[in-house]
Protein backbone atom coordinates (compact mmCIF):
# COMPACT_ATOMS: atom_id res chain seq x y z
CA UNK A 1 0.00 0.00 0.00
CA UNK A 2 2.96 2.30 0.75
CA UNK A 3 4.53 1.74 -2.53
CA UNK A 4 1.19 3.48 -3.83
CA UNK A 5 0.28 6.11 -1.59
CA UNK A 6 3.45 7.73 -1.32
CA UNK A 7 3.85 7.94 -4.79
CA UNK A 8 0.45 9.08 -6.04
CA UNK A 9 1.51 12.33 -7.77
CA UNK A 10 3.87 9.99 -9.78
CA UNK A 11 0.85 7.12 -10.32
CA UNK A 12 -1.36 10.71 -11.26
CA UNK A 13 1.26 11.80 -13.80
CA UNK A 14 1.98 8.79 -15.36
CA UNK A 15 -2.06 7.63 -16.11
CA UNK A 16 -2.51 11.00 -17.29
CA UNK A 17 -0.06 10.84 -19.48
CA UNK A 18 -1.35 7.25 -20.52
CA UNK A 19 -4.73 9.23 -21.19
CA UNK A 20 -3.77 11.82 -23.01
CA UNK A 21 -1.64 9.87 -25.21
CA UNK A 22 -4.98 7.23 -25.53
CA UNK A 23 -7.14 10.50 -26.55
CA UNK A 24 -4.52 12.13 -29.09
CA UNK A 25 -3.92 8.58 -30.90
CA UNK A 26 -7.28 7.93 -30.48
CA UNK A 27 -8.99 10.26 -32.74
CA UNK A 28 -6.14 10.72 -34.90
CA UNK A 29 -6.49 7.11 -35.65
CA UNK A 30 -9.89 7.58 -36.38
CA UNK A 31 -10.02 9.87 -38.84
CA UNK A 32 -6.74 8.67 -40.51
CA UNK A 33 -8.45 4.72 -40.93
CA UNK A 34 -11.94 6.30 -42.32
CA UNK A 35 -10.20 7.96 -44.89
CA UNK A 36 -7.83 4.77 -45.33
CA UNK A 37 -11.10 2.51 -45.25
CA UNK A 38 -13.08 5.15 -48.15
CA UNK A 39 -10.00 4.83 -50.26
CA UNK A 40 -9.70 0.73 -49.80
CA UNK A 41 -13.22 0.88 -51.41
CA UNK A 42 -12.97 3.57 -53.42
CA UNK A 43 -13.73 3.01 -57.19
CA UNK A 44 -10.26 4.79 -57.82
CA UNK A 45 -7.44 2.00 -58.64
CA UNK A 46 -4.99 3.87 -57.50
CA UNK A 47 -6.07 4.71 -54.45
CA UNK A 48 -7.31 1.35 -53.95
CA UNK A 49 -3.52 -0.40 -54.05
CA UNK A 50 -2.03 2.89 -51.87
CA UNK A 51 -4.71 1.95 -49.06
CA UNK A 52 -3.70 -1.85 -49.98
CA UNK A 53 -0.31 -1.46 -49.45
CA UNK A 54 -0.36 0.98 -46.47
CA UNK A 55 -2.43 -1.08 -44.95
CA UNK A 56 -0.01 -4.64 -45.20
CA UNK A 57 2.75 -3.00 -45.01
CA UNK A 58 1.79 -1.73 -41.41
CA UNK A 59 0.12 -4.41 -39.88
CA UNK A 60 3.21 -6.22 -40.37
CA UNK A 61 5.28 -4.12 -38.85
CA UNK A 62 5.89 -4.23 -34.96
CA UNK A 63 4.53 -1.23 -33.26
CA UNK A 64 7.70 -1.39 -30.99
CA UNK A 65 9.35 -0.84 -34.37
CA UNK A 66 7.48 2.33 -35.57
CA UNK A 67 8.20 4.25 -31.69
CA UNK A 68 11.66 3.05 -32.55
CA UNK A 69 11.89 4.97 -35.69
CA UNK A 70 10.09 7.60 -34.61
CA UNK A 71 12.23 8.02 -31.33
CA UNK A 72 15.61 7.72 -33.19
CA UNK A 73 15.56 7.88 -36.25
CA UNK A 74 13.47 10.70 -37.52
CA UNK A 75 15.48 13.79 -35.80
CA UNK A 76 18.26 12.75 -38.18
CA UNK A 77 16.02 13.64 -41.23
CA UNK A 78 15.76 17.17 -39.12
CA UNK A 79 12.72 17.91 -40.21
CA UNK A 80 10.98 19.51 -37.23
CA UNK A 81 11.76 19.75 -34.03
CA UNK A 82 8.59 18.33 -31.89
CA UNK A 83 8.52 16.31 -28.70
CA UNK A 84 9.10 12.61 -27.72
CA UNK A 85 4.84 12.84 -26.73
CA UNK A 86 3.62 13.80 -30.27
CA UNK A 87 6.12 11.12 -32.06
CA UNK A 88 4.41 8.90 -29.86
CA UNK A 89 1.29 9.79 -31.01
CA UNK A 90 1.99 10.12 -34.40
CA UNK A 91 4.08 6.41 -34.36
CA UNK A 92 0.79 5.22 -32.65
CA UNK A 93 -1.78 7.05 -35.21
CA UNK A 94 0.01 5.24 -38.18
CA UNK A 95 0.26 2.15 -36.73
CA UNK A 96 -3.72 2.35 -35.35
CA UNK A 97 -5.19 3.63 -38.34
CA UNK A 98 -4.19 0.75 -40.52
CA UNK A 99 -6.39 -1.69 -38.09
CA UNK A 100 -8.98 1.13 -37.84
CA UNK A 101 -9.14 1.04 -41.68
CA UNK A 102 -9.53 -3.11 -41.77
CA UNK A 103 -12.67 -2.75 -38.96
CA UNK A 104 -14.04 0.01 -41.14
CA UNK A 105 -13.84 -1.81 -44.24
CA UNK A 106 -15.06 -5.33 -43.43
CA UNK A 107 -18.09 -3.95 -41.59
CA UNK A 108 -18.90 -2.02 -44.86
CA UNK A 109 -18.58 -5.40 -46.36
CA UNK A 110 -21.02 -6.92 -44.05
CA UNK A 111 -23.99 -5.40 -45.40
CA UNK A 112 -25.72 -7.22 -47.47
CA UNK A 113 -25.02 -6.28 -50.87
CA UNK A 114 -29.00 -6.86 -51.62
CA UNK A 115 -29.00 -3.23 -49.65
CA UNK A 116 -26.31 -1.68 -51.79
CA UNK A 117 -28.01 -2.74 -55.16
CA UNK A 118 -31.02 -1.43 -54.06
CA UNK A 119 -29.95 1.67 -53.40
CA UNK A 120 -28.45 1.58 -56.95
CA UNK A 121 -31.44 0.77 -58.28
CA UNK A 122 -33.03 3.54 -56.65
CA UNK A 123 -30.96 6.23 -58.69
CA UNK A 124 -28.66 6.74 -55.65
CA UNK A 125 -24.92 8.19 -56.27
CA UNK A 126 -22.11 6.42 -54.48
CA UNK A 127 -22.19 9.37 -51.86
CA UNK A 128 -25.22 8.80 -51.09
CA UNK A 129 -25.31 5.12 -51.27
CA UNK A 130 -22.61 5.09 -48.51
CA UNK A 131 -23.93 7.49 -46.50
CA UNK A 132 -27.75 7.15 -46.20
CA UNK A 133 -27.95 3.05 -46.51
CA UNK A 134 -24.66 1.28 -45.76
CA UNK A 135 -22.59 3.32 -43.00
CA UNK A 136 -25.77 3.80 -40.87
CA UNK A 137 -25.89 -0.04 -40.95
CA UNK A 138 -22.08 -0.82 -40.51
CA UNK A 139 -21.96 1.15 -38.00
CA UNK A 140 -23.58 -1.71 -36.41
CA UNK A 141 -21.11 -4.32 -37.21
CA UNK A 142 -18.26 -2.08 -36.43
CA UNK A 143 -18.70 -0.35 -33.46
CA UNK A 144 -17.79 -3.97 -31.17
CA UNK A 145 -14.48 -4.55 -33.13
CA UNK A 146 -13.81 -0.73 -33.07
CA UNK A 147 -13.80 -0.75 -29.12
CA UNK A 148 -11.27 -3.77 -29.84
CA UNK A 149 -9.12 -1.70 -31.43
CA UNK A 150 -9.16 1.26 -29.12
CA UNK A 151 -8.73 -1.51 -25.87
CA UNK A 152 -5.56 -2.56 -28.02
CA UNK A 153 -4.65 1.08 -28.61
CA UNK A 154 -4.86 1.15 -24.41
CA UNK A 155 -2.59 -1.29 -24.15
CA UNK A 156 -0.15 -0.31 -26.80
CA UNK A 157 0.54 3.19 -25.21
CA UNK A 158 2.91 1.71 -22.43
CA UNK A 159 5.41 0.67 -25.59
CA UNK A 160 5.57 4.51 -25.88
CA UNK A 161 7.13 4.24 -22.02
CA UNK A 162 10.05 2.62 -23.26
CA UNK A 163 11.16 5.73 -25.39
CA UNK A 164 10.88 8.15 -22.66
CA UNK A 165 7.45 9.10 -22.82
CA UNK A 166 5.95 10.25 -19.18
CA UNK A 167 2.90 7.09 -19.35
CA UNK A 168 1.77 4.69 -17.16
CA UNK A 169 4.63 2.02 -18.20
CA UNK A 170 7.18 4.31 -17.12
CA UNK A 171 6.46 4.48 -13.50
CA UNK A 172 8.59 1.40 -12.64
CA UNK A 173 11.82 3.11 -13.42
CA UNK A 174 11.14 6.31 -11.12
CA UNK A 175 10.00 3.75 -7.86
CA UNK A 176 13.12 1.64 -8.36
CA UNK A 177 15.30 4.96 -8.55
CA UNK A 178 13.47 6.14 -4.93
CA UNK A 179 14.26 2.42 -3.56
CA UNK A 180 10.30 1.41 -3.44
CA UNK A 181 9.34 -2.20 -4.30
CA UNK A 182 9.26 -2.21 -8.05
CA UNK A 183 7.03 -5.43 -7.98
CA UNK A 184 4.59 -4.06 -5.93
CA UNK A 185 4.18 -0.41 -7.59
CA UNK A 186 3.97 -2.90 -10.78
CA UNK A 187 1.58 -4.77 -9.77
CA UNK A 188 -0.66 -1.16 -9.05
CA UNK A 189 0.34 -0.25 -12.32
CA UNK A 190 -1.36 -3.26 -13.69
CA UNK A 191 -4.43 -2.81 -11.42
CA UNK A 192 -4.69 0.51 -13.22
CA UNK A 193 -5.03 -0.82 -16.48
CA UNK A 194 -7.34 -3.30 -15.35
CA UNK A 195 -9.40 -0.76 -14.11
CA UNK A 196 -9.23 1.33 -17.48
CA UNK A 197 -9.58 -1.36 -19.84
CA UNK A 198 -12.12 -3.83 -18.03
CA UNK A 199 -15.09 -1.07 -18.50
CA UNK A 200 -14.23 -0.97 -21.68
CA UNK A 201 -14.22 -4.97 -22.73
CA UNK A 202 -17.78 -4.55 -20.50
CA UNK A 203 -19.25 -1.81 -23.27
CA UNK A 204 -17.65 -3.63 -26.30
CA UNK A 205 -19.51 -6.84 -24.90
CA UNK A 206 -22.76 -4.94 -24.12
CA UNK A 207 -22.84 -3.25 -27.46
CA UNK A 208 -21.81 -6.95 -29.67
CA UNK A 209 -24.63 -8.43 -27.95
CA UNK A 210 -27.15 -5.72 -28.51
CA UNK A 211 -26.07 -5.55 -31.89
CA UNK A 212 -25.08 -8.52 -33.91
CA UNK A 213 -28.13 -10.89 -33.53
CA UNK A 214 -30.49 -7.99 -35.28
CA UNK A 215 -29.08 -9.50 -38.66
CA UNK B 1 -19.83 -5.35 -52.13
CA UNK B 2 -17.33 -2.45 -53.09
CA UNK B 3 -18.04 -3.85 -57.12
CA UNK B 4 -22.23 -2.84 -56.43
CA UNK B 5 -21.67 0.57 -54.57
CA UNK B 6 -21.13 2.40 -57.82
CA UNK B 7 -22.20 1.88 -61.61
CA UNK B 8 -19.38 1.40 -64.68
CA UNK B 9 -18.10 4.46 -64.67
CA UNK B 10 -19.86 6.90 -67.72
CA UNK B 11 -17.36 9.30 -69.56
CA UNK B 12 -18.38 12.03 -66.98
CA UNK B 13 -17.54 9.62 -63.54
CA UNK B 14 -13.90 8.02 -65.73
CA UNK B 15 -13.00 11.67 -66.13
CA UNK B 16 -13.49 12.76 -61.87
CA UNK B 17 -12.02 9.34 -61.06
CA UNK B 18 -9.28 10.45 -63.15
CA UNK B 19 -8.73 13.32 -61.65
CA UNK B 20 -8.91 12.51 -57.86
CA UNK B 21 -6.98 9.42 -58.85
CA UNK B 22 -4.12 12.06 -60.29
CA UNK B 23 -4.52 14.53 -57.09
CA UNK B 24 -4.10 11.62 -54.88
CA UNK B 25 -1.16 10.11 -56.57
CA UNK B 26 0.57 13.37 -56.69
CA UNK B 27 -0.36 13.53 -52.62
CA UNK B 28 0.98 10.67 -51.67
CA UNK B 29 4.69 11.16 -54.45
CA UNK B 30 4.58 14.58 -52.75
CA UNK B 31 4.82 13.31 -49.37
CA UNK B 32 7.16 10.66 -50.36
CA UNK B 33 9.36 12.99 -52.56
CA UNK B 34 9.46 15.36 -48.99
CA UNK B 35 10.99 12.55 -47.15
CA UNK B 36 13.48 11.56 -49.77
CA UNK B 37 14.32 15.02 -50.16
CA UNK B 38 15.06 15.22 -46.47
CA UNK B 39 17.00 11.84 -46.91
CA UNK B 40 19.23 14.08 -49.47
CA UNK B 41 19.30 17.56 -47.52
CA UNK B 42 20.38 15.46 -44.32
CA UNK B 43 23.16 13.11 -46.08
CA UNK B 44 21.60 9.89 -45.49
CA UNK B 45 22.14 8.42 -48.72
CA UNK B 46 26.25 8.85 -48.15
CA UNK B 47 27.81 5.89 -48.92
CA UNK B 48 29.74 6.17 -45.47
CA UNK B 49 26.07 5.40 -43.73
CA UNK B 50 25.70 2.52 -46.06
CA UNK B 51 28.88 0.93 -45.50
CA UNK B 52 28.63 -1.17 -42.60
CA UNK B 53 25.97 -3.45 -44.27
CA UNK B 54 29.55 -4.85 -46.10
CA UNK B 55 31.37 -5.74 -42.85
CA UNK B 56 30.71 -9.19 -42.70
CA UNK B 57 31.33 -8.38 -38.84
CA UNK B 58 28.04 -6.91 -38.41
CA UNK B 59 26.41 -9.56 -41.05
CA UNK B 60 27.08 -12.03 -38.28
CA UNK B 61 25.62 -9.46 -35.43
CA UNK B 62 22.31 -8.97 -37.29
CA UNK B 63 22.55 -12.86 -37.96
CA UNK B 64 22.92 -13.85 -34.45
CA UNK B 65 20.04 -10.89 -33.15
CA UNK B 66 17.71 -12.25 -35.85
CA UNK B 67 18.59 -15.98 -34.18
CA UNK B 68 17.60 -14.27 -31.08
CA UNK B 69 14.61 -13.17 -32.61
CA UNK B 70 13.83 -16.55 -33.91
CA UNK B 71 14.20 -18.31 -30.96
CA UNK B 72 12.38 -16.66 -28.53
CA UNK B 73 9.44 -16.81 -31.35
CA UNK B 74 9.10 -20.34 -31.80
CA UNK B 75 9.41 -20.69 -27.99
CA UNK B 76 6.99 -18.05 -27.18
CA UNK B 77 4.73 -19.73 -30.15
CA UNK B 78 4.70 -23.34 -28.78
CA UNK B 79 4.39 -22.21 -25.68
CA UNK B 80 1.24 -20.21 -25.89
CA UNK B 81 -0.36 -22.92 -28.09
CA UNK B 82 0.25 -25.43 -25.43
CA UNK B 83 -1.27 -22.91 -22.76
CA UNK B 84 -4.19 -21.94 -24.74
CA UNK B 85 -5.40 -25.55 -25.24
CA UNK B 86 -5.02 -26.24 -21.70
CA UNK B 87 -7.04 -23.23 -20.91
CA UNK B 88 -9.29 -23.35 -23.45
CA UNK B 89 -9.99 -26.87 -22.21
CA UNK B 90 -10.37 -25.43 -18.81
CA UNK B 91 -12.61 -23.01 -19.53
CA UNK B 92 -14.81 -25.35 -21.83
CA UNK B 93 -14.88 -28.00 -18.80
CA UNK B 94 -18.00 -28.99 -17.16
CA UNK B 95 -16.46 -28.63 -13.37
CA UNK B 96 -17.04 -25.22 -11.75
CA UNK B 97 -13.73 -25.30 -9.84
CA UNK B 98 -11.90 -25.56 -13.24
CA UNK B 99 -13.60 -23.09 -15.57
CA UNK B 100 -13.77 -20.13 -13.22
CA UNK B 101 -10.25 -19.57 -12.58
CA UNK B 102 -9.49 -20.59 -16.18
CA UNK B 103 -11.65 -17.72 -17.07
CA UNK B 104 -10.26 -15.59 -14.66
CA UNK B 105 -6.85 -16.64 -15.99
CA UNK B 106 -7.65 -15.95 -19.47
CA UNK B 107 -9.53 -12.74 -19.02
CA UNK B 108 -6.88 -11.17 -16.35
CA UNK B 109 -3.65 -11.43 -18.96
CA UNK B 110 -6.03 -10.32 -21.93
CA UNK B 111 -7.02 -6.63 -20.03
CA UNK B 112 -3.15 -6.15 -19.06
CA UNK B 113 -0.66 -4.76 -21.47
CA UNK B 114 1.93 -6.95 -22.43
CA UNK B 115 4.73 -4.89 -21.88
CA UNK B 116 3.79 -4.43 -18.30
CA UNK B 117 3.36 -8.09 -18.08
CA UNK B 118 7.12 -8.62 -19.01
CA UNK B 119 7.92 -5.28 -16.70
CA UNK B 120 6.66 -7.36 -14.20
CA UNK B 121 8.65 -10.62 -14.32
CA UNK B 122 11.60 -9.11 -15.66
CA UNK B 123 12.03 -6.16 -12.84
CA UNK B 124 9.41 -7.11 -10.50
CA UNK B 125 9.77 -10.23 -9.71
CA UNK B 126 13.72 -10.25 -9.60
CA UNK B 127 13.81 -7.63 -7.28
CA UNK B 128 10.39 -8.25 -5.26
CA UNK B 129 11.06 -12.34 -4.64
CA UNK B 130 14.55 -12.54 -5.33
CA UNK B 131 13.94 -14.52 -8.52
CA UNK B 132 15.79 -13.38 -11.00
CA UNK B 133 14.51 -14.22 -14.77
CA UNK B 134 16.88 -13.84 -17.77
CA UNK B 135 15.68 -11.02 -20.25
CA UNK B 136 14.86 -14.08 -23.15
CA UNK B 137 12.22 -15.73 -20.25
CA UNK B 138 10.32 -12.46 -19.15
CA UNK B 139 9.86 -11.96 -22.96
CA UNK B 140 8.92 -15.15 -23.75
CA UNK B 141 6.95 -15.50 -21.00
CA UNK B 142 4.95 -12.75 -21.19
CA UNK B 143 4.19 -13.79 -24.72
CA UNK B 144 2.87 -16.82 -23.74
CA UNK B 145 0.89 -15.64 -21.25
CA UNK B 146 -0.99 -12.81 -23.48
CA UNK B 147 -1.58 -14.50 -26.88
CA UNK B 148 -1.89 -18.05 -25.07
CA UNK B 149 -4.55 -16.08 -23.65
CA UNK B 150 -5.98 -15.11 -26.59
CA UNK B 151 -5.35 -18.04 -28.12
CA UNK B 152 -7.84 -20.07 -25.69
CA UNK B 153 -10.56 -17.63 -26.40
CA UNK B 154 -9.79 -18.69 -30.65
CA UNK B 155 -9.97 -22.11 -29.53
CA UNK B 156 -12.73 -21.92 -26.99
CA UNK B 157 -14.95 -19.88 -29.50
CA UNK B 158 -13.77 -22.41 -32.83
CA UNK B 159 -15.55 -25.33 -30.72
CA UNK B 160 -18.59 -23.62 -29.49
CA UNK B 161 -18.89 -22.28 -33.14
CA UNK B 162 -19.70 -26.14 -34.03
CA UNK B 163 -23.17 -27.09 -34.40
CA UNK B 164 -24.54 -28.91 -31.50
CA UNK B 165 -25.54 -31.52 -33.00
CA UNK B 166 -22.00 -33.11 -33.64
CA UNK B 167 -21.27 -33.49 -29.82
CA UNK B 168 -24.19 -34.71 -29.39
CA UNK B 169 -24.28 -37.29 -32.34
CA UNK B 170 -20.74 -38.39 -30.33
CA UNK B 171 -22.26 -38.61 -27.18
CA UNK B 172 -25.34 -40.45 -28.58
CA UNK B 173 -22.82 -43.02 -29.94
CA UNK B 174 -21.28 -43.45 -26.41
CA UNK B 175 -18.05 -41.75 -26.81
CA UNK B 176 -16.52 -40.15 -23.36
CA UNK B 177 -16.30 -36.84 -23.09
CA UNK B 178 -12.58 -36.88 -24.18
CA UNK B 179 -13.17 -38.72 -27.66
CA UNK B 180 -15.80 -36.65 -28.19
CA UNK B 181 -13.59 -33.35 -28.23
CA UNK B 182 -10.66 -35.03 -29.81
CA UNK B 183 -12.02 -37.45 -32.20
CA UNK B 184 -15.20 -34.98 -33.45
CA UNK B 185 -15.01 -31.28 -32.49
CA UNK B 186 -11.39 -30.65 -32.44
CA UNK B 187 -10.85 -31.84 -35.72
CA UNK B 188 -13.36 -30.25 -37.42
CA UNK B 189 -13.06 -26.57 -35.89
CA UNK B 190 -9.35 -26.99 -36.25
CA UNK B 191 -9.85 -26.09 -40.08
CA UNK B 192 -11.61 -23.23 -39.66
CA UNK B 193 -9.12 -22.39 -36.72
CA UNK B 194 -5.79 -22.40 -38.73
CA UNK B 195 -5.66 -19.31 -40.26
CA UNK B 196 -7.35 -17.34 -37.15
CA UNK B 197 -4.38 -19.13 -35.35
CA UNK B 198 -1.63 -18.34 -37.60
CA UNK B 199 -2.44 -14.68 -37.99
CA UNK B 200 -2.26 -14.98 -33.90
CA UNK B 201 1.61 -15.66 -34.52
CA UNK B 202 2.62 -12.77 -36.32
CA UNK B 203 1.13 -11.02 -33.73
CA UNK B 204 3.42 -12.85 -31.60
CA UNK B 205 6.31 -12.31 -33.87
CA UNK B 206 5.74 -8.53 -33.96
CA UNK B 207 5.52 -8.68 -30.21
CA UNK B 208 9.19 -10.30 -29.50
CA UNK B 209 10.41 -6.55 -30.55
CA UNK B 210 9.41 -5.19 -27.19
CA UNK B 211 12.18 -7.87 -26.14
CA UNK B 212 14.40 -4.51 -26.87
CA UNK B 213 12.47 -2.30 -23.93
CA UNK B 214 14.23 -4.79 -21.88
CA UNK B 215 17.78 -4.84 -23.55
CA UNK B 216 16.79 -8.67 -24.57
CA UNK B 217 19.28 -8.75 -27.77
CA UNK B 218 17.15 -9.57 -30.18
CA UNK B 219 17.49 -7.13 -33.94
CA UNK B 220 15.90 -3.78 -32.40
CA UNK B 221 17.98 -4.08 -29.98
CA UNK B 222 21.11 -4.43 -31.83
CA UNK B 223 20.25 -2.17 -34.75
CA UNK B 224 20.30 0.50 -31.68
CA UNK B 225 23.67 -0.51 -30.56
CA UNK B 226 24.65 -0.75 -34.04
CA UNK B 227 23.18 2.72 -35.00
CA UNK B 228 25.25 4.56 -32.27
CA UNK B 229 28.37 3.46 -33.59
CA UNK B 230 30.44 6.35 -33.83
CA UNK B 231 32.83 4.72 -36.07
CA UNK B 232 29.93 3.74 -38.57
CA UNK B 233 28.95 7.18 -38.75
CA UNK B 234 26.00 6.47 -36.10
CA UNK B 235 23.71 4.83 -38.69
CA UNK B 236 20.53 4.42 -37.01
CA UNK B 237 18.03 5.48 -39.82
CA UNK B 238 19.76 2.76 -42.25
CA UNK B 239 19.93 -0.15 -39.56
CA UNK B 240 15.93 1.15 -39.08
CA UNK B 241 15.15 0.90 -42.42
CA UNK B 242 17.14 -2.93 -42.62
CA UNK B 243 15.84 -3.91 -39.34
CA UNK B 244 12.46 -2.75 -40.85
CA UNK B 245 12.24 -4.85 -43.83
CA UNK B 246 13.55 -7.85 -42.09
CA UNK B 247 10.49 -7.55 -40.04
CA UNK B 248 7.97 -6.77 -42.75
CA UNK B 249 9.45 -9.92 -44.89
CA UNK B 250 9.10 -12.26 -41.76
CA UNK B 251 5.21 -11.07 -40.65
CA UNK B 252 4.78 -11.49 -44.97
CA UNK B 253 5.29 -14.79 -44.80
CA UNK B 254 3.93 -15.88 -42.09
CA UNK B 255 0.44 -14.06 -43.31
CA UNK B 256 0.87 -15.23 -46.43
CA UNK B 257 1.28 -18.74 -45.15
CA UNK B 258 -2.35 -18.22 -43.01
CA UNK B 259 -4.01 -16.38 -46.51
CA UNK B 260 -2.57 -19.58 -48.22
CA UNK B 261 -4.12 -22.18 -45.69
CA UNK B 262 -7.77 -20.07 -45.81
CA UNK B 263 -7.92 -20.28 -49.66
CA UNK B 264 -6.87 -24.04 -49.57
CA UNK B 265 -9.19 -24.78 -47.01
CA UNK B 266 -12.16 -22.84 -48.86
CA UNK B 267 -11.84 -25.09 -51.96
CA UNK B 268 -13.86 -27.73 -50.99
CA UNK B 269 -17.36 -26.47 -51.13
CA UNK B 270 -19.24 -28.26 -48.58
CA UNK B 271 -17.22 -27.27 -45.89
CA UNK B 272 -17.16 -23.52 -46.47
CA UNK B 273 -21.06 -23.11 -45.86
CA UNK B 274 -20.42 -23.84 -42.37
CA UNK B 275 -17.18 -22.42 -42.11
CA UNK B 276 -17.43 -19.08 -42.54
CA UNK B 277 -20.26 -18.68 -39.17
CA UNK B 278 -17.39 -20.10 -37.78
CA UNK B 279 -14.51 -17.99 -39.22
CA UNK B 280 -15.83 -14.68 -38.11
CA UNK B 281 -16.92 -15.59 -34.60
CA UNK B 282 -13.26 -17.35 -34.32
CA UNK B 283 -12.00 -14.08 -35.86
CA UNK B 284 -14.33 -11.99 -33.08
CA UNK B 285 -12.47 -13.99 -30.32
CA UNK B 286 -9.55 -13.19 -31.26
CA UNK B 287 -10.23 -9.61 -32.40
CA UNK B 288 -11.16 -9.28 -28.72
CA UNK B 289 -7.39 -9.69 -27.21
CA UNK B 290 -6.91 -6.75 -29.01
CA UNK B 291 -5.81 -6.96 -32.60
CA UNK B 292 -2.55 -7.46 -32.17
CA UNK B 293 0.26 -6.01 -30.43
CA UNK B 294 -2.81 -5.61 -31.83
CA UNK B 295 -3.68 -8.35 -32.25
CA UNK B 296 -4.24 -9.03 -35.08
Amino acid sequence: MNVLFDNLPLYGVGFLGTIELFVVAAIGSLILGTILAAMRVSPIPVLRSFGTVYVNTIRNTPLTLVLFFFAFAYPRLEIADISFFWRASIGLILYTSAFVCEVVRSGVNTVPVGQAEASRALGFTFGQTMGQVVLPQAIRSVVPPLTNTMIALLKNTTIAAGFSVIEAGGIYANLSERGYNVFVGLLWVALGFLILVVPLTLLQRNLDRRWSPSR
Amino acid sequence: MTAVLYDIPGPKARARNLTLGVVGTAVVLAIAAFVIYRFIVTGQFDARLWEWITYVNIQYILLGALGNTLSAFAAAAVLSLAFGAVFAAGRLSEHKWLSVPSTAVIELFRALPLLVLIFILFFGVSRGLGVDIPAYWAVVIGLMLYNGSVLAEVFRAGIRALPRGQGEAAYALGMRKTQVMTNVLLPQSLRAMLPTILSQLVVVLKDTALGYIILYPELLYQARFLGSQGQLGAPILQVAMVVAVIYIAMCLILSGLSKLLERRLRRSPRAAATEETEEREVAAAQAQGGGGTFGD
